[in-house]
C-alpha cells in the first residue's frame, strides 16, 4: 500500500492562501491511512473553515489515481468545482497528479507520500518497497535492503548497528541484522558468501508499461 | 618484487606498518593540509585522507591526497560510497591515479543525517564491497563495472577497506569482512578499539577463518583529548565501543589529556600483541599534534 502522511497544517494554511477550496480524498490507500478517507476529509473541512476557508464542496474519489474514474466522478461535481479556486486533494502524489489532469484548477497536494509498506496493525506502517525496478528479494530472504536500509547496502550491515537497531533511527530495526537471524535460523549462512553485484537502475527510467 | 605503495612494501616486508589520518578543512587554506603533513612526517607510513567524514563537507580527499603528494607524503584517498554513483566514483579512481596516488580506501559513509547536511541526498548507488571489487576489476582485469575496457592506463592502487569488529552481530561483522576480502581489498583499517575483550574476539575469529593471511589488519586507535570527546565518542559517533571504565578514567581524571594519552599507549601495547595485528592506524580526530608523541614514545614506527 502507498504510505502517506497529512501536511502540517499551516503549511497547507499557507498554500491555501484563503481561497474558496474544494477538497478531494481517496477511498484506497489514505483511505486505510487516514489520511484522505471519507473521515479525514470532512475534519480537513471543519478544521479549514475554523480557520476562515470557504470550503465549496468534496468528494472521495474511488480510488484518486484512476483516470476515467475522476473524470466520471468529477463531472457530479461541476459546479462546486467552478466556484472552487483551489482544489486541495488528499491522496498520494500519483492521485493528485491524475486529479490534475483532470481539473483546470490550481491543486494542492495535501498529504505527503512516504513509501510503500506494509500495514502492521491497524495506523502502523512500515516501509518495504521503494519500486527500484528490478527485485531481488530472493537474495535477501525477502528482506528488502534497498528500501529497510537507509545506505541501500546489499553486501551486509553498515557497522553502526548496536543492538540490532539502524545508526540512523534507534526504534528502526538492522535491516541486515534481520536478515542475519532468519539466514541462521534457516541454516542458510552460506547465502551471506556471495557478492551482490551493484544494482541495475536502468528500470528506473521506465515511465508507462501498457498491456 | 615490485610493491604498488610504500605502505604494501612496509606491511609485506616488515610484517608492520603505520597510518594517520589527516582530517582535511573545512575550507580551501591547502597550508591546513602541509601543516598537518609537516607535523605528522616521520611518524608514519602513509597518511589518510577523510572524505567528507561524518557527512561534513570539507575539501575533497583527492585534493587533499595531492598535497600531501607535493610534499613527498604518502597519501591514502578515501572514498565514501555516500555521495557519488558509480560513474563518478570510477572516475575519481582514475583521476587519483593520473594525480599519483597509489592507497586507496573504500567506506560506505557515514549516513548524511549525521553531518551539516541532513536533508542531502545520500547516493549509495554502491556498497563498499561492490566498490573494492570494482577498483580491483579496474586494477587487474582492465574494465569498468559495466563490462566496458578501460583504455590508456589501467588504475594501479592497493585497495584498501574499513571494518568495525564492535557492531553486532560479531559474527556477521566477520563475514561481512571476508566479503571484503574476496571483494579484493589488501588491507584493513579497523574502527578505534578501546574495547579490547570485543577486539580480541573478534580477530580470533578473523584468524580462525585464516582471513590474517589474506588481508593486512590495522587496528584504529584514538586518543581522547578530553571528557567531552569521550562523550562524543561513546553517546554519538555510531558504531563505536568505548566501555566504561575508560570513559570513568577520563572522567575522573584531574588531567584528561594526559590520562587520554595514557590509555592510548596503554592500548597500542596490547592491540599489536593481538594475533593478527599487523599494524596500527591512528585517527586523532583533530588533536593530531599529539601523534608525534604517541608513536615515539610507543616506538611503533621508526623512519
Amino acid at each position: 500500500m502507498i504510505i502517506t502522511k497529512q501536511k502540517e497544517l499551516k503549511d497547507l494554511l499557507n498554500r491555501l492562501n484563503d481561497k474558496s477550496v474544494f477538497i478531494v480524498g481517496c477511498s484506497e490507500c489514505a483511505t486505510v491511512c487516514h489520511t484522505g478517507g471519507e473521515k479525514e476529509v470532512l475534519a480537513m473541512k471543519d478544521v479549514l473553515q475554523k480557520k476562515g476557508v470557504n470550503i465549496v464542496g468534496w468528494v472521495v474519489l474511488d480510488p484518486a489515481c484512476n483516470l476515467n474514474n475522476d473524470k466520471r466522478l468529477l463531472k457530479k461535481h461541476i459546479k462546486e468545482l467552478d466556484a472552487a479556486d483551489k482544489v486541495l486533494v488528499l491522496a498520494c502524489g500519483s492521485g493528485v497528479q491524475t486529479v490534475s489532469e483532470v481539473l483546470d484548477k490550481e491543486v494542492i497536494a495535501g498529504i505527503d507520500t512516504l513509501f510503500l509498506g506494509e500495514i502492521k496493525r491497524v495506523n502502523e506502517f512500515e516501509k518495504r518497497c521503494v519500486t527500484c525496478g528490478v527485485c531481488e528479494l530472493d537474495f535477501f530472504e525477502d528482506f528488502c535492503p534497498v528500501s529497510r536500509c537507509p545506505k541501500s547496502m546489499l553486501n551486509g550491515p553498515c557497522g553502526g548497528s548496536v543492538n540490532g537497531k539502524c545508526e540512523v533511527n534507534k526504534d528502526m530495526d538492522c535491516v541486515w541484522s534481520e536478515i542475519f537471524s532468519h539466514l541462521k535460523e534457516k541454516g542458510r549462512l552460506h547465502k551471506l558468501k556471495c557478492i551482490v553485484e551493484p544494482k541495475d537502475w536502468s528500470n528506473s527510467v521506465c515511465i508507462d508499461r501498457r498491456l | 618484487m615490485g610493491y604498488r605503495s610504500n605502505l604494501e612494501k612496509a606491511l609485506s616486508e616488515r610484517g608492520f606498518a603505520v597510518t594517520v589520518e589527516i582530517g582535511p578543512p573545512k575550507g580551501c587554506d591547502p597550508a591546513r593540509i602541509r601543516e598537518k603533513g609537516e607535523m605528522l612526517r616521520g611518524c608514519a607510513d602513509a597518511f589518510n585522507v577523510t572524505d567528507n567524514q561524518t557527512a561534513v563537507v570539507r575539501m575533497s580527499s583527492m585534493a587533499g591526497c595531492c598535497i600531501l603528494l607535493g610534499m613527498g607524503l604518502e597519501p591514502v584517498m578515501q572514498m565514501s560510497c555516500r555521495d557519488r554513483n558509480r560513474i563518478a566514483l570510477q572516475s575519481d579512481v582514475l583521476g587519483a591515479d593520473a594525480m599519483g596516488i597509489r592507497n586507496i580506501l573504500c567506506v560506505t559513509g557515514d549516513h548524511q543525517c549525521f553531518g551539516n547536511h541532513p536533508g542531502s541526498k545520500g547516493v549509495y548507488d554502491l556498497d563498499s564491497v561492490q566498490l573494492i571489487k570494482i577498483i580491483r576489476d579496474m586494477r587487474d582485469k582492465g574494465v569498468f563495472q559495466s563490462g566496458d575496457e578501460v583504455s590508456f592506463g589501467k588504475p594501479e592502487f592497493f585497495i584498501g577497506a574499513a571494518a568495525n569488529p564492535f557492531s553486532d552481530p560479531c559474527e556477521l561483522m566477520v563475514d561481512h569482512l571476508e566479503k571484503k576480502v574476496v571483494a579484493g581489498a589488501e588491507f584493513v583499517q579497523t574502527q578505534s578499539v578501546f574495547n579490547l575483550d570485543r577486539f580480541v574476539s573478534w580477530m580470533d575469529e578473523v584468524c580462525s577463518r585464516g582471513l590474517d593471511k589474506k588481508v593486512h589488519i590495522l587496528a584504529g586507535v584514538t586518543p581522547l583529548k578530553s571528557l567531552k570527546m569521550a562523550e562524543r565518542m561513546k553517546f554519538h559517533v555510531p558504531g563505536v565501543d568505548l566501555p566504561d571504565d575508560i570513559f570513568n578514567r577520563i572522567k575522573d581524571s584531574k588531567d584528561q589529556m594526559r590520562e587520554g594519552y595514557e590509555i592510548s599507549l596503554e592500548l597500542i601495547e596490547q592491540v599489536k600483541k593481538i594475533r593478527g595485528v599487523h599494524g596500527l592506524h591512528i585517527t586523532a580526530l583533530f588533536w593530531e599534534s599529539i601523534i608525534p608523541s604517541i608513536v615515539r614514545e610507543s616506538g611503533i614506527y621508526h623512519m
